[in-house]
C-alpha cells in the first residue's frame, strides 16, 4: 500500500493498523505540501467542491458497498478510523495529484525500449514520454496514476493479440498515441484502451486503428474522452465492437472525438449525467449513437452521419439534445434518430437531413421537440401511436417526401407553429399565420403504409389528385392530427 | 436523310405552334422559379408539368403533323428516296423539334435557378418523354388514315400513359398487398414511360423516401447507377419499340 | 421503258386496279384516261412506289421496280393537288429537292423563268395560291431532266396562259425523246399533246391506241366524241 490513491482491496484489521501509521506520515507530508501547492495551483472553493464531491460519490458511494467488510467495521471506532482514513485519502489525492515526480522516456536508445517496461518502472504520478517510433505491444496495465504521452504520435499495435492499455486506477492520462490492430473476439471485450473501475481517466488526443473496441470505459466515473479518431473496419455487426463504449459509467464528459467504421460509433448503456458534445460520428455500420437507461445526458453540436442504422436510443428519460445534426441515414431500418421509451426530454435546434426517417417515435412521452429543422428526409416524423404527450413546436418541416406518417388518430400530440413548405393555406389577417390548419398526414402515406411498393408511384398525377381530394374532403387522414396555427415564414435558426 | 431532316426542322421551327409550346414552357418555368422561394419546390412543380404536358404536346402534335405533312410525304416519297428514310426524318425533325423547345423551354431555365443532377434528370426525362410519346403519335398516325381518328387514338394513349396505367397498376398492389410486389411493380413500371421519366426523377429528389424500402432488389435499383441505367435502357426501348411498328407500316402503306 | 404486268390493287373490297398489263416506250406521249375513280391516279401511284400493288409488276428499263426507290431518280411527277410544308419558303424547296437528287444533268430551269417563279422564292408555300403551287409543282417535275414525266392532271387550276406554257413544253420533252404520262380529262388537250390513249375504266383495261386509230376506228374528227364512242361499245 504505497501508493495513498489506488484502494486497499481488503479492510483487514492488519491493514487498518497499517494505514494508521501511514496516515500519521502522510499528515504531516499533507501538511508540509499543502500551503505550498495549494498557492500555486488551486483556488480553495475548488478545492473543495471537489474534494467534497470526490468522497461523496467515489469514495462512498461508490466502492464502500463493493468492499467485504470485515466484522471488525462493526466496531463504531474502526468505522470512524475509516472515514477518516476516506477523508485523509482525498485530501491528500489532491494535494499530490498535481505533481509528478519524474518523466521516463521510451525509444529505442532510451532506458525503456518498451512502454511496458516503463509503466512498471513508474512510480504514481510519473510521466512516461513515449517518443516517436513503433511499438508492437499489448495488454499493457496500468494500475498506478501516470501520465503516458505520446510525443510525435508512437504507434503502438497490438498486432491483433488482446488489447493495448488497461487502465484500473485513477488519475491516468493517455495522451497522443496512434492504436492499432486489436484482436477480435466474441469472448472479450478487447480494446485499444480500456478503462474498467477508473476515474478521472483523460484520454485525448489519440487516433485508434482497426480496433475491436475504441476506447471502453466499464464502471468508472468522470473521464474525459476528447480529440480522439476511432477508426474502424468492421464489416459486420458481430465482428466488430463500439468505438467509444460507455457501462455504467457516470459524469463522463466525451467531446470532439470522430468515431468511424465500428458497430455503433457511441455506446452508452446505464451512462448518467454525462456530457457528448462536438463529436463526428459516421459510417459505422450500425448506429452513430445508441444509448439506453442513460438518463440526465446531454448531447449537443454532434453530427450523426451516414450510419448504418441511424441513431437509436432507448429507454431513457430526462436528456437534452441540441444542435445535432442528423443526416444521410437511408436505409429500410436507418433513422435520423429512433426513440423508443424516450420520455420527458428536450429534442431542439437539431437538423435532420435527407434520412429516411427524421425522427422515429415509438413509446415516447412528454417530448418537446422544437426548432429543429426537417429538410430532405423520406419521412421527417413518423409517430407511432404509443407516443403521447409529445409536442411539436417551431419546426421547419422542408422539402420531405412525408412530413408526418402515423398509425394512430389520437389527438394526444400537439403540433403548433411550425413552418411546413406543403402548406397552401392563406393568411387573410396577416398575422403570419395560415388561416386554416395543415394537416400534415397525407392520404398516400396511409397508402404506403399498408402497400409499401405502392411509394414508386409517388408525385405521378393518380397519387395527387388523390391527395388533392383528401385534402378538401378527409376522410382516411387522422382527424385530429393537425397543426392549427402553421407559420408562412421559414424560421432562420442558427443550429450550429 | 440529314438534308430531309433538316428541312423538316426547318419546318417545324418556323410553325407558330412549336414556338408557342417553347415559349410557353419558358413562361411557366421562369414564373415557377420566380414564385417559389425553394428551387426544389419549383422543380417538384415543373416535375408535374414534364409528366403531363410533354407527353401530351408531344403526341398530340407528332400526330396533327403527320397528318398535315401527307403531302410533304408524298412528294418525297415520289422522290428517289428510300421511304425507311422520309420516315425517320420525319420523326427525327417532329422529336427533335419537341425536345429542343423543351430544352429551351424548361432545361435552360432549370438550369439557371438550380443547377445540378435533379435538373438534369428532370431535363433528361423530358426529353425521353418527347422522343417516346412522338414515336407514339407515329405509330397512331400510321394506324389510320382518318386525322380525327388518329388524333383520338393519340389522345387515348395519353390518358392511358398519364392516368389509367397508374391507377389500375395502384388498385391490383392495393388489391393484392399481402403478396410480395416488390419486383412486380419494378416491372410494371417499366411498361409505362411516364412512370420511368417520374421515377428516374424520384431517384434523385425522393432517394431518401425510396431507401425505406426492403428488398435486395430495389436497393441495388436505387442505391447505385444499376437503376439510372435501367431506366435509361428502357426509355430508349420505348422509343425503339413504337418506332419500329410504325415505320414497319409506313413503309407498307399506300399513301 | 416501262412496262406493266397483271398489276392488280384493291382497298378493301373495292378493285381499284385488274390485271392492268401495259407498255409504254420512249419518245411517247400516253394520255391516261377514265372516269372519275376508274384508277389513273392509283395506276401513277403503283409507278411512282406511293402505293404498293397487291400482285403485279412493274419494270422500269428492265428492272423491277416495286419496292425499290433509285429509279425514282428517271422520274419526274407532278401529283394532282400540290401540298409543301407550309411554312417552307418556294426557295428553299427547289434548293432541298436539289439537294435530294444531287443530279449531276443539266438542269431545266425553263418552267422556273417562264413561270416568274423567282418572283415568289421569298413567299412561304402555304401563302401560294392553288395555281401558283401548280405552277411550282410543274417546274420542279421538269427540273431534273428525267426521261419520263408523270403529270397527273397538270393543267388542273392553271390559268390558260399557264396551261399553254406547260402543253409546250409536254411538246418539247416529246421531242427530245422522253417518256411522258399524263391522266387529264381535257379532251382537246389530250389531243394537242398525246399520241396514245390508255383508258381504264373501274379498274380493268379498256382499250390502249393511239388518237389517229381511235378517230379513225370512230370516224369522229374530235377526240372528245370518239372516246364517247369508244367508251359506249
Amino acid at each position: 500500500m504505497k501508493d495513498p490513491n489506488s484502494c486497499p482491496a481488503v479492510f483487514t484489521p492488519k491493514s487498518i493498523a497499517f494505514l494508521d501509521n501511514l496516515m500519521n506520515r502522510q499528515l504531516k507530508q499533507a501538511a508540509m505540501n499543502f500551503s505550498r501547492i495549494f498557492k500555486k495551483r488551486f483556488s480553495l472553493p475548488l478545492v473543495l467542491t471537489n474534494g467534497f464531491r470526490q468522497l461523496k460519490m467515489k469514495r462512498l458511494n461508490l466502492y464502500l458497498p463493493k468492499y467485504s467488510l470485515p466484522s471488525a467495521l462493526a466496531d463504531g471506532l474502526l468505522t470512524l478510523k475509516c472515514s477518516a482514513l476516506f477523508l485523509l485519502f482525498s485530501l491528500t489525492f489532491f494535494v499530490l495529484n498535481p505533481t509528478h515526480a519524474a518523466d521516463l522516456k521510451v525509444c529505442k536508445t532510451c532506458d525503456y525500449k518498451t512502454v511496458t517496461s516503463a509503466v512498471n518502472a513508474a512510480k504514481p504520478h510519473d510521466r512516461i514520454l513515449v517518443q516517436k517510433g513503433y511499438y508492437t505491444e499489448s495488454n499493457i496495465q496500468i494500475k498506478k496514476p501516470v501520465q503516458l504521452i505520446g510525443v510525435g504520435k508512437p504507434v503502438i499495435d497490438a498486432k491483433n493479440k488482446g488489447g493495448i492499455f488497461q487502465v484500473e486506477t485513477r488519475h491516468v492520462v493517455i495522451k497522443g498515441f496512434e492504436l492499432q490492430n486489436v484482436e477480435v473476439s466474441y469472448m472479450r471485450d478487447y480494446s485499444a484502451i480500456k478503462v474498467y473501475e477508473g476515474a478521472h481517466v483523460t484520454i485525448t488526443d489519440n487516433h485508434i486503428k482497426n480496433a475491436f473496441f475504441g476506447i471502453y470505459l466499464q464502471r468508472t466515473d468522470s473521464c474525459t474522452v476528447s480529440r480522439n479518431i476511432v477508426e474502424g473496419e468492421a464489416r459486420t455487426e458481430t465482428t466488430s465492437g463500439n468505438a467509444i463504449h460507455l457501462w455504467y459509467s457516470d459524469f463522463i464528459k466525451i467531446s470532439d472525438n470522430k468515431t468511424s467504421g465500428h458497430r455503433d460509433g457511441i455506446y452508452l448503456e446505464f451512462a448518467k449525467r454525462c456530457t457528448i458534445k462536438d463529436n463526428l460520428s459516421f459510417g459505422n455500420i450500425r448506429y452513430g449513437l445508441h444509448f439506453m437507461f442513460s438518463d440526465g445526458n446531454v448531447y449537443t453540436h454532434n453530427t450523426f452521419r451516414n450510419n448504418g442504422a441511424g441513431v437509436a436510443v432507448m429507454y431513457t428519460r430526462d436528456i437534452v439534445m441540441k444542435h445535432n445534426t442528423f443526416e444521410h441515414n437511408w436505409g429500410p431500418a436507418a433513422y435520423g434518430l429512433l426513440l423508443k421509451d424516450i420520455s420527458r426530454s428536450t429534442i431542439s435546434n437539431n437538423r435532420f437531413i435527407k434520412n429516411t426517417a427524421g425522427i422515429y417515435m415509438e413509446g415516447s412521452t412528454y417530448l418537446h421537440i422544437e426548432k429543429n429543422t426537417f429538410q430532405g428526409n423520406g419521412w421527417a416524423l413518423r409517430v407511432l401511436s404509443s407516443c403521447s404527450e409529445d409536442t411539436f413546436r417551431l419546426n421547419n418541416f422542408m422539402s420531405n417526401t412525408f412530413d408526418v406518417s402515423t398509425n394512430a388518430n389520437s389527438a394526444s400530440n400537439y403540433f403548433s407553429h411550425n413552418y411546413w413548405d406543403k402548406y397552401e393555406g392563406y393568411d387573410l389577417n396577416k398575422d403570419k399565420i395560415g388561416d386554416v390548419p395543415y394537416r400534415p398526414v397525407s392520404l398516400f402515406s396511409l397508402v404506403v403504409e399498408r402497400v409499401p411498393s405502392s411509394i414508386m408511384f409517388l408525385r405521378s398525377f393518380i397519387v395527387d389528385l388523390m391527395d388533392r381530394m383528401e385534402k378538401v374532403i378527409p376522410s382516411f387522414t387522422p382527424e385530429m392530427l393537425k397543426d392549427d396555427s402553421p407559420v408562412l415564414r421559414q424560421y432562420a435558426y442558427d443550429h450550429a | 436523310m440529314n438534308k430531309i431532316i433538316k428541312y423538316v426542322l426547318y419546318d417545324i421551327l418556323r410553325s407558330r405552334t412549336i414556338i408557342g409550346y417553347t415559349a410557353f414552357l419558358f413562361l411557366m418555368s421562369f414564373g415557377l422559379f420566380n414564385l417559389e422561394s425553394d428551387p426544389t419546390k419549383a422543380v417538384l412543380s415543373l416535375l408535374n408539368v414534364v409528366l403531363l404536358i410533354v407527353p401530351l404536346i408531344s403526341i398530340i402534335f407528332g400526330t396533327i403533323h403527320f397528318y398535315n405533312s401527307t403531302e410533304f410525304i408524298e412528294l418525297l416519297v415520289s422522290q428517289p428516296i428510300n421511304r425507311r428514310k422520309i420516315f425517320l426524318s420525319e420523326y427525327l425533325g417532329v422529336a427533335l423539334s419537341l425536345a429542343m423547345a423543351f430544352v429551351v423551354g424548361v432545361g435552360v431555365p432549370a438550369m439557371l435557378f438550380n443547377p445540378g443532377p435533379t435538373s438534369i434528370y428532370l431535363v433528361t426525362s423530358g426529353v425521353f418523354l418527347s422522343f417516346i410519346f412522338t414515336s407514339l403519335a407515329f405509330l397512331a398516325s400510321v394506324l389510320t388514315r382518318d386525322k380525327a381518328k388518329g388524333i383520338g387514338i393519340a389522345l387515348m394513349l395519353w390518358f392511358y400513359f398519364s392516368l389509367l396505367y397508374d391507377g389500375i397498376v395502384m388498385f391490383i398492389l392495393f388489391y393484392f398487398a399481402d403478396y410480395p410486389l416488390d419486383n412486380a411493380t419494378l416491372l410494371l413500371l417499366s411498361l409505362n414511360p411516364i412512370d420511368l421519366g417520374r421515377v428516374l426523377v424520384l431517384l434523385n429528389i425522393d432517394v431518401s423516401a425510396l431507401m425505406g424500402y426492403t428488398g435486395a432488389l430495389y436497393k441495388s435499383f436505387f442505391g447505385n447507377w444499376v437503376g439510372i441505367a435501367l431506366a435509361f435502357g428502357l426509355m430508349v426501348i420505348w422509343v425503339m419499340v413504337p418506332l419500329f411498328f410504325a415505320q414497319r407500316k409506313f413503309v407498307k402503306k399506300d399513301l | 421503258m416501262i412496262t406493266l404486268e397483271n398489276l392488280s390493287k384493291s382497298y378493301g373490297k373495292l378493285q381499284v386496279l385488274n390485271n392492268i398489263s401495259a407498255q409504254f416506250n420512249a419518245g411517247q406521249v400516253v394520255s391516261i384516261i377514265g372516269p372519275n375513280g376508274s384508277g389513273k391516279t392509283t395506276m401513277i401511284k403503283c409507278l411512282l412506289g406511293m402505293v404498293l400493288p397487291d400482285s403485279g409488276r412493274i419494270m422500269v428499263d428492265g428492272a423491277p421496280v416495286i419496292k425499290q426507290w433509285e429509279y425514282r431518280s428517271k422520274i419526274g411527277y407532278m401529283p394532282q393537288i400540290s401540298r409543301f410544308p407550309e411554312n417552307m419558303k418556294v426557295e428553299q424547296l427547289f434548293k432541298m429537292m436539289r439537294d435530294i437528287r444531287k443530279s449531276n444533268k443539266v438542269l431545266d430551269e425553263e418552267l422556273i423563268g417562264q413561270y416568274n417563279i423567282p418572283a415568289m422564292f421569298q413567299k412561304s408555300l402555304g401563302s401560294l395560291s392553288g395555281g401558283n403551287k401548280q405552277k411550282v409543282s410543274a417546274a420542279l417535275a421538269c427540273l431534273f431532266n428525267t426521261e419520263i414525266l408523270v403529270l397527273d392532271e397538270p393543267t388542273a387550276g392553271l390559268d390558260p396562259l399557264s396551261s399553254e406554257i406547260l402543253k409546250t413544253k409536254i411538246l418539247k420533252e416529246k421531242n427530245k425523246g422522253k417518256l411522258i404520262l399524263i391522266s387529264s380529262h381535257i379532251m382537246s388537250e389530250i389531243d394537242e399533246v398525246a399520241d396514245d390513249i390508255f383508258c381504264l375504266v373501274d379498274g380493268n383495261f379498256r382499250f390502249y391506241q393511239s388518237i389517229e386509230s381511235i378517230k379513225e376506228i370512230t370516224q369522229e374528227a374530235r377526240l372528245g366524241k370518239a372516246i364517247a364512242k369508244m367508251m359506249a361499245v
